[in-house]
């Protein structure tokens, strides 16, 4: 499976971003030659927008992602939407600069910049991010990430430990960055907010995306990615965007399965499972990109609770909102059967377990025991 | 000050006084009674005094004490020796009988100031204030002159103040002017069946009286009845065991006024500012008088106030009517048919109460058979015993009759009201409703709503409320009041006005709401709340309301204008923004972008005149 980072592969990204960034701008002046030639003509301009709520948002099997629907609306150009129509514009404006200039900037940074906008500037960054996402949304109908509008999340990514080397290259210069991520010793390597230019060398036979960093620490102190030939990541509760995506890019580069390892209450699997394989229900513009849909649950399963006699906790209210939610709202949960037994036995038992009660039978009883057992048979594994 | 009375009206008046007193003690009263029947009789005669005797026992505290000392003293000495107990043959109300004498009213309220309203010292000034006034808008209006009145507070000290206030009434005659100030409970203001706005006090004798009690200073009264006669000056203070004027001094003097009454009290009082204050209350009064032109000089302003009447005319005076049967109360009925000159049930219904004729009384007796009793109609009252009384009263109420004439009220109406509010308020919206009269339980009356709204008007705060019961203001329990409870009650929201839940309206605005009729039904006997009756709340949300939706279709207005305004400034502020995005991202040259400018204005403005 080696890879190596060959100048072909080098110029391939080259002329892979800058295709991209050339749709992106081409993208960006489009929508805006559609206004000004609107504005020409006597006539109100308009964008459309995908509606960006759970009526909207459906879920295909063979996609493998909640998607968005074909709902738009349509904001026109009006005296009362002047305003959001100028900082949407300038806003556009900002990105293509950025592509050009081939930088970037974080929410607080557009926020930041906007300032010298004069009229247009935001006076919260509320303001800022809400037409952010509105811009986002806008150009994901022509399949631009935000990644590519050139606007980077705040929050830093998920760890990773394991057989893996990442090829980091320098686009510019084309020296390949290489990052053995066995060799982090008791630490791990970060995952970076852009991942695309990223490509990935390793033997492993699959991924195991675990939810809290104290059994990450566990696994990775005592090399369990060695014993049974994976990759760790540490999602560290909901995974970002680029921790989703770098997950994303692993498993289909190197073509191995993700096994998400969480606990077993309505919070790690309605939240933080759910949004790794099929992506966030409010952001479901971008879920295309932002899923891992050949991800399954490994676990912990209601029915762990009751193999494994795990010390439990009751369900909390909102834990029993969250799962009914799920169950009644959620279209992910819905389509799978399976799912939903699961969450009904959930509910019926009224606790739940975390990752870290498999300690009542040892520190290290999650290695010795727990995944390897479970890992002989992951066909077995929710979907 | 008081207008003159003719020797008919005081016989009237004592009467009536006798019965706000019986009124008073009410059912407590009447256990009392009868335990103290020797007494009783031996203060038959006694008219007046015979009231104010009853009154003492009830509310004076020391009276009581005294007895209850009494009483056991005498256990003490029976013990000792009973021999001459058993002789002597004296029963227990015997010894008490002893001790219990005439009291005065006056000296009653010696002792009993707060129930006149002198409690504190704050409150005592303003008594003094609302009674002087109240006397001297009632003389002039009783002798057909606008009123012009001058007051002025001085103060003596922080403590003591000076209160002058004279009016351009018709003047007192010589020999009334110390009956009229040195005697409690004469006048001519008590129960008649039609709207006044006296009934509040004791009237100023009091306020005289509690000056001397408190300073020492009698009072002094000029008054001047005619040009062709000079005025007399009496200083006067009151006998108060004998509820008699004293005159102290009487004597001609020089004065620049034609007719007229002065007063001059000196008394223990504080002067304050605010919601109780006499400032406040001359706003009040101002608001619901328009004919009366006041001067106003208060001891911490140098400048006057003065408040021109916005018109010559009188109030049309308010009619007397008699009562209607279904307003009256149990009580009352029995206690009118004791004292009636009718020789007949029937005569009495006819001749004491309006819309009853020999046919209705026909009626009444139907329903008295329906109810199980045949009431005869031909009866002396008298004659009845209470249980026909009780049959009889409910029998009225359920006998269909004609509702009482209700022209006998005289509202402020609209326009003066609006001329007012704008006078004191110089607001930016006036509106104002007066509402068809009404009927409630037999009585009459008529509500008046009027909205004053911005100009220097506070913003933030709660609306100010003016509330009127026959022109006079009230001031005390707001949150009691019917007033008050209909303007919380009223869809402020739905007329663009700020409120919070259960709550008075915020905003720059002020809320005037009087209710006339010949019988405002109080929440107690001080007067200060208007009772919540359905009707009578019903027809203040109703008038309210009216004003409410006027309000609304100007701020509705206003608003769209302010809209209008801002729209335009946005059209002006973003508009270029949109102009350098378009050109930094199709870099366009600038006289591109100003004509992408100019024509994206254009569109927005016609849209926004559409």
């Amino acid at each position: 499976m080696a890879k190596k980072v060959t100048r072909a592969y080098l110029d391939k990204v080259r002329r892979d971003n800058a295709r991209k960034d050339k749709k992106t701008i081409s993208s960006i002046e489009n929508a805006a030659d559609e206004i000004y030639k609107k504005i020409l003509k006597r006539g109100k301009p308009a964008m459309r927008f995908p509606v960006r709520s759970l009526s909207n948002v459906s879920y295909d099997k063979r996609k493998g992602y909640l998607e968005i629907g074909k709902a738009r609306k349509e904001r026109t150009l009006t005296v009362n939407t002047v305003k959001g129509f100028a900082q949407t514009l300038r806003m556009m404006g900002l990105s293509r600069d950025l592509v050009r200039s081939n930088d970037f900037a974080t929410k607080r940074d557009v926020y930041y910049q906007s300032k010298n906008w004069e009229d247009a500037k935001f006076d919260e960054q509320t303001e800022s991010d809400t037409v952010m996402d509105d811009i986002e949304a806008l150009f994901s109908v022509d399949d631009v990430s935000r990644e590519q509008l050139r606007f980077v999340p705040d929050e830093h990514g998920g760890a990773v430990a394991g057989d893996l080397v990442v090829l980091d290259p320098d686009i510019e210069s084309g020296e390949v960055e290489r990052i053995d991520c066995t060799r982090f010793g008791s630490g791990a390597y970060s995952i970076p907010t852009s991942v695309e230019h990223l490509s990935f060398e390793t033997k492993a036979k699959f991924v195991l995306a675990i939810e809290t960093g104290g059994v990450f620490q566990r696994l990775q102190s005592h090399k369990f990615w060695k014993s049974s030939n994976c990759i760790l990541v540490n999602m560290a509760g909901v995974p970002t965007r680029s921790t989703r995506r770098f997950i994303r890019r692993l498993s289909e580069e190197a073509k191995i399965p993700v096994y998400a390892f969480v606990d077993c209450d309505p919070y790690g699997i309605s939240n933080i499972y759910r949004t790794l394989k099929v992506g966030s229900g409010n952001a479901a513009h971008i879920n295309r990109f932002f899923c891992v849909p050949n991800a399954t649950y490994l676990g912990v399963t209601p029915q762990d609770i009751i193999d494994y006699e795990l010390p439990t906790h009751p369900l909390k209210d909102v834990d029993i909102k969250r799962a009914k939610d799920a169950l009644k709202n959620d279209p992910f949960f819905k389509s799978k059967k399976s799912w939903k037994s699961a969450i009904e036995q959930l509910l019926s038992m009224g606790v739940r377990a975390e990752q870290q009660a498999l300690a009542m039978w040892g520190l290290n009883y999650v290695i010795e025991e727990y995944l390897p057992r479970k890992l002989k048979n992951p066909g077995k594994f929710l979907p | 000050m008081p207008p003159t009375k003719s020797p008919s009206r005081k016989k009237t008046a004592k009467k009536a006084a006798k019965k706000t007193a019986k009124k008073k003690v009410a059912g407590k009263a009447a256990k009392k009674k009868t335990s103290r029947s020797p007494s009783k009789k031996a203060s038959k005669n006694g008219r007046s005094s015979k009231d104010s005797h009853k009154q003492a026992d009830l509310f004076s505290g020391s009276p009581a004490s005294d007895k209850k000392k009494s009483t056991s003293k005498k256990k003490v000495t029976s013990k000792k020796t009973p021999a001459k107990a058993k002789d002597s043959n004296i029963t227990k109300a015997d010894i008490l009988a002893t001790k219990q004498k005439d009291i005065s009213v006056s000296e009653f309220f010696a002792k009993n100031r707060h129930l006149l309203g002198f409690d504190s010292p704050a409150r005592a000034l303003l008594t003094t204030v609302r009674e002087a006034i109240d006397n001297s808008l009632d003389a002039c209006e009783e002798a057909e002159i606008t009123p012009e009145i001058y007051l002025e507070v001085t103060a003596i000290s922080e403590d003591q103040h000076k209160i002058l206030i004279r009016d351009n009434g018709p003047g007192i005659v010589k020999e009334q002017l110390p009956k009229i100030f040195g005697r409690l409970l004469y006048g001519s203001k008590f129960h008649a069946r039609k709207q006044t706005r006296g009934q509040q006090g004791i009237g100023i004798s009091a306020a005289g009286m509690y000056g001397t009690l408190t300073t020492g200073k009698p009072m002094r009264v000029i008054s001047r009845i005619s040009r062709r006669k000079p005025a007399i000056e009496v200083t006067l203070a009151i006998d108060m065991a004998k509820n008699q004027p004293v005159i102290k001094k009487e004597r001609e003097v020089e004065v620049d006024w034609s007719h007229g009454t002065e007063v001059h009290i000196e008394l223990e009082g504080t002067y304050k500012k605010g919601k109780h204050s006499i400032d406040a209350f001359l706003e009040q009064v101002s608001l619901a008088n328009p004919h009366v032109e006041l001067t106003y000089i208060n001891p911490v302003d140098e400048e006057p106030i003065i408040w021109n009447r916005v018109t010559k005319h009188l109030p049309e005076p308010p009619l007397e009517i008699l009562p209607h049967p279904h307003g009256v109360e149990l009580g009352i009925l029995m206690q009118m048919m004791k004292v009636t000159n009718s020789r007949t049930v029937s005569g009495f219904l006819c001749s004491e109460f309006c819309r009853v004729t020999p046919n209705v009384v026909k009626k009444v007796r139907e329903e008295t058979v329906a109810l199980g009793k045949d009431v005869d109609t031909d009866r002396q009252p008298r004659r009845l015993s209470s249980a026909d009384v009780k049959i009889l009263h409910k029998a009225i109420e359920n006998t269909k009759m004609m509702a009482p004439p209700t022209n006998c009220l005289s509202p402020i109406g609209e326009e003066l009201m609006s001329k007012t509010l704008t006078r004191n308020f110089d607001p930016e919206l006036v509106i104002t409703v007066t509402r068809q009269p009404a009927v409630y339980r037999g009585n009459p009356f008529q509500v008046e709503a009027g909205i004053a709204y911005g100009g220097e008007l506070p913003g933030d705060d709660l609306a100010s409320i003016f509330r009127f019961a026959n022109r006079v203001p009230l001031q005390y329990e707001q949150g009691a009041c019917a007033i008050t409870q209909s303007i919380v009650a009223s869809p402020w929201r739905n007329y663009e006005v700020q409120q919070a839940r259960g709550a008075l309206p915020t905003g720059p605005l002020a809320v005037l709401v009087h209710i006339a009729s010949v019988w405002v039904p109080f929440t107690s006997e001080s007067k200060k709340a208007v009772a919540g009756d359905d009707e009578i709340l019903q027809e203040m949300r109703l008038a309210i309301m009216e004003a409410g939706r006027k309000l609304a279709t100007h701020l509705r207005k206003k608003r769209r204008l302010a809209d209008a305004e801002r729209k335009k400034d946005y059209i002006k502020k973003y508009i270029p923004q949109i102009g350098i995005a378009l050109q930094d991202i199709l870099d366009l040259s600038d006289q591109q972008r100003t004509g992408a400018e100019s024509k994206l204005a254009d569109v927005l403005e016609r849209s926004r005149k559409m």
